[in-house]
């Protein structure tokens, strides 16, 4: 059984390898063997699930060891996997929701002529997320970190002949690359610490407590705030978010991927993995929180001012997965719910992106949410099927969001003291603005007027909310360029819409059937450990709080968007919506802090190699070469005037020698 | 007679041989000096055999006696080829090599 776990792996890789290597003649059915072999991923990781189902919780642990990477003395890397609950969960999440993906690819590239190419790519996220998730040191963990890093770079510059996608592929891996940084580095200290850095020796198992525990409070701090740099840079957490929003000029379907399944997920995972050295350093756990609780209001607040559908949506994606962050640095009471809040918003963001891109392909690939609207007629499928999603989000009494995210909110309560209320306080306004933004997205595009009749889509003089979704349009893709003229709303193929209803679905029951007598908790137990927060509030006071505060978002947005018309030309807006609008001056920080920055940097070090270095150099160089030109003045070709030199010599070696005697 | 008044000759002569060779243009006058310095050399190594009583000043005077020969074989071959390219005997028309 443990031999399936590389197997899990080597399918998507092996797709990515046929179909980027296999050329031109596997066009036709490039994007079946790419959706074939991600399911056959899924169904490995459910023969595996049902074996993991039939052993004790704690003997839920397969390793397999495939061989010895860098057997150096004291240096030990293997490629090995180890494969218990978290990874289980993981693997079941990445590959279902990844297949659905590819699936919807399907129909949703079909008019693209690079599409074998984009299912490679698609299985090498997919590859390279498996090996994040299943490897069983830091090191091998690491080249999947890296993996995902370079498919996220294709795939969001995949439409590379829009230089908008080109600068959003680099912005993201540049981005990535300064959280890879944290994790190199943890790597390293985790190394010169403890000496190995496979997670059996260092995190330690149930039967016997890890290296961890041996080291110094400041040297682990040290590690957590390395790793927490590392998940900032994959999960889009303040202050590396800037590349997420950007990361929409990649198909929607990679969205979805990056969004829901992958990516994103991975510093959730990072962070939830090396519980063992959080718990012990509490400085970081805090750190944590911050930073998991500043980027979900930051998020929400991006989220409600974007008129782009998909980047209203990219803001949702980091202020859930703040969420998740803030669960995570909470320590065993909030791992499980990190990681059930990450499965059911894997189902319900997968499921509204897939619907977002359902309805920009019934509108010639418009995004602005202003020339929506009245959608619902149009798309029910979409419509149910987004809507769905939506009363997931927003945490809606019974679908899977409300189970996740008020767990969150009692974790973050019960965390105790005035962090706890802050931090709760935090979680809960958060909610609110969800409700908003999400209610917001949901009027605007399938409620209210039909604005898109005379309004034809993508043309150059209709005023955009940013000059990005502008740029976006006039760099025409394949299907824009024919675009003119009034759009035709149509319902999306059946190969897009089915997975949209199994997402959908899961976004309903998920949350319920996780939640039913703990389950989700007990099987990560094992992991993660848990114990039960007691918030200062009864844990009643805190669920009725949250709906309360979804209704209030609800209810706002609902005055604001579904009673009045909402205006096709953006209005101007207070100051805050402006700033959100421009993401909250992410890029205008980056901007003045990073890139003047960087400039001054350079223009002093330019002036210093030009100054002290060049001038070092070049004063050696001119006085050797005045030298010589004196020197080679003595070269002048007459033989009596070498017989001076000699006789010259002579005298002085001579005189030299006498001189010797004398003395 | 004193030795060393046949020193005083030689330094005599081999400073005469080397001036010549500093100064003169003309390649025969400047290779008989150089003969010139070997034979006040020659010179001094006999009157220094005669101050020590031992031969060994007379051997190498030999020595450079052959030497000489050779050389002078080599450098009048070397003059003559020099006379038929250029038409003339001077050492300073043979300035090529310099920079």
């Amino acid at each position: 059984m443990e031999n399936l776990i590389a197997l899990l792996i080597a399918a998507p890789l092996l797709g990515a390898a046929v179909l980027l290597v296999g050329g031109r003649r596997l066009d036709a059915v490039g994007h079946w063997i790419g959706t074939v072999l991600a399911a056959v991923s899924f169904v490995l990781g459910l023969v595996l699930f049902a074996d993991l189902l039939g052993k004790d919780a704690e003997d839920r642990t397969l390793t397999q060891h495939l061989f010895s990477w860098i057997p150096v003395e004291g240096f030990h890397a293997d490629v090995a996997f180890q494969l218990d609950q978290l990874s289980m969960t993981f693997v079941l999440l990445i590959t279902g929701v990844g297949s659905l993906i590819h699936l919807y690819s399907v129909g949703y590239m079909e008019h693209d002529e690079r599409r074998r190419r984009f299912f490679g790519y698609l299985n090498l996220f997919l590859a390279a997320m498996l090996l994040l998730v299943l490897a069983d040191n830091y090191l091998l963990l690491y080249v999947g970190w890296e993996g995902v890093g370079l498919a996220s770079y294709l795939l969001i510059g995949f439409w590379q002949h829009k230089p908008s996608a080109a600068t959003a592929a680099k912005k993201a891996f540049l981005v990535n690359r300064v959280g890879d940084m944290g994790l190199s580095i943890a790597i390293m200290l985790m190394f010169t610490t403890f000496g190995t850095f496979a997670f059996g020796p260092l995190l330690g198992t149930h039967e016997q407590a890890g290296l961890a525990g041996d080291a110094t409070e400041g040297q682990l701090t040290a590690i957590g705030l390395m790793l927490l740099l590392a998940a900032c840079g994959k999960s889009a957490q303040v202050p590396l978010q800037s590349w997420l929003g950007d990361a929409m000029e990649g198909p929607t379907p990679v969205s979805a991927l990056i969004h829901a399944a992958t990516m994103v997920t991975a510093g959730v995972y990072l962070i939830v993995r090396s519980g063992a050295i959080f718990d012990a350093a509490p400085d970081a756990q805090l750190v944590v929180t911050i930073v998991g609780a500043v980027t979900l209001l930051f998020g929400a607040i991006v989220g409600c001012a974007k008129d782009d559908i998909k980047k209203a949506l990219a803001g949702s994606t980091m202020s859930q997965i703040g969420y998740m962050v803030l669960a995570a640095g909470l320590g065993p009471i909030g791992y499980a719910f990190a990681i059930m809040h990450l499965v059911t918003h894997g189902f319900f963001k997968a499921g509204l992106f897939l619907g977002a891109g359902s309805v920009m392909h019934g509108m010639n690939d418009e995004v602005d949410m202003r020339k929506y609207g009245g959608l619902r007629k149009y798309m029910p499928i979409t419509f149910i099927t987004f809507g769905l999603g939506y009363l997931a989000i927003i945490g809606f009494p019974g679908l899977s969001g409300f189970f996740s995210k008020d767990k969150i909110i009692e974790a973050a309560f019960a965390k105790g003291g005035t962090e706890g209320w802050i931090l709760g306080g935090c979680a809960l306004l958060g909610a609110a603005i969800t409700a908003y933004y999400m209610t917001r997205v949901m009027l605007m595009t399938f409620f209210g007027e039909e604005r898109w009749r005379n309004q034809p889509t993508r043309s150059p003089e209709a005023p955009s909310a940013e000059p990005a979704a502008e740029h976006h349009g006039e760099a025409a893709s394949d299907h824009v360029a024919t675009a003119t003229g009034e759009p035709h709303p149509h319902e999306s193929p059946k190969v897009m819409t089915i997975p949209m209803i199994v997402l959908a679905i899961g976004s309903v029951f998920a949350g319920g059937f996780f939640s039913i007598g703990e389950r989700f908790v007990h099987w990560l137990e094992p992991v993660t450990g848990y114990e039960h927060g007691h918030p200062p509030v009864s844990a009643l006071t805190v669920t009725l709080s949250t709906v309360a505060v979804m209704v209030i978002g609800v209810g706002i947005a609902y005055a604001q968007y579904g009673r009045r018309p909402v205006p096709v030309v953006v209005p101007r807006g207070s100051l805050l919506t402006r700033a959100a609008r421009r993401d909250l001056l992410q890029d205008d920080f980056n901007h003045v802090v990073l890139v003047r920055g960087g400039e001054h940097l350079t223009r002093s070090l330019v002036y210093v190699d030009h100054t002290l270095v060049d001038g070092v150099v070049n004063g050696t160089a001119a006085s050797v070469g005045g030298l010589s030109g004196r020197m080679r003045k003595l070269q002048n070709g007459f033989a009596r005037s070498y017989a001076v030199s000699m006789f010259g010599g002579a005298a002085v070696l001579i005189a030299a020698t006498l001189l010797m005697r004398a003395v | 007679m004193n030795p060393v008044n046949y020193l005083y000759l030689a330094a005599l002569l081999f400073t005469i041989g080397a001036t010549g060779v500093l100064i003169r243009r003309n390649a025969i006058v400047v290779f008989m000096c150089i003969e010139l310095m070997l034979n006040a050399c020659n010179l001094a190594l006999v009157a220094f055999s005669r101050m020590h009583g031992n031969l060994d000043g007379q051997i190498i005077a030999f020595f450079t006696m052959v030497v000489a020969a050779a050389e002078v074989v080599v450098g009048l071959a070397i003059i003559v080829s020099l006379f038929r390219s250029r038409h003339s005997a001077s050492v300073d028309d043979a300035s090529l090599m310099k920079l």
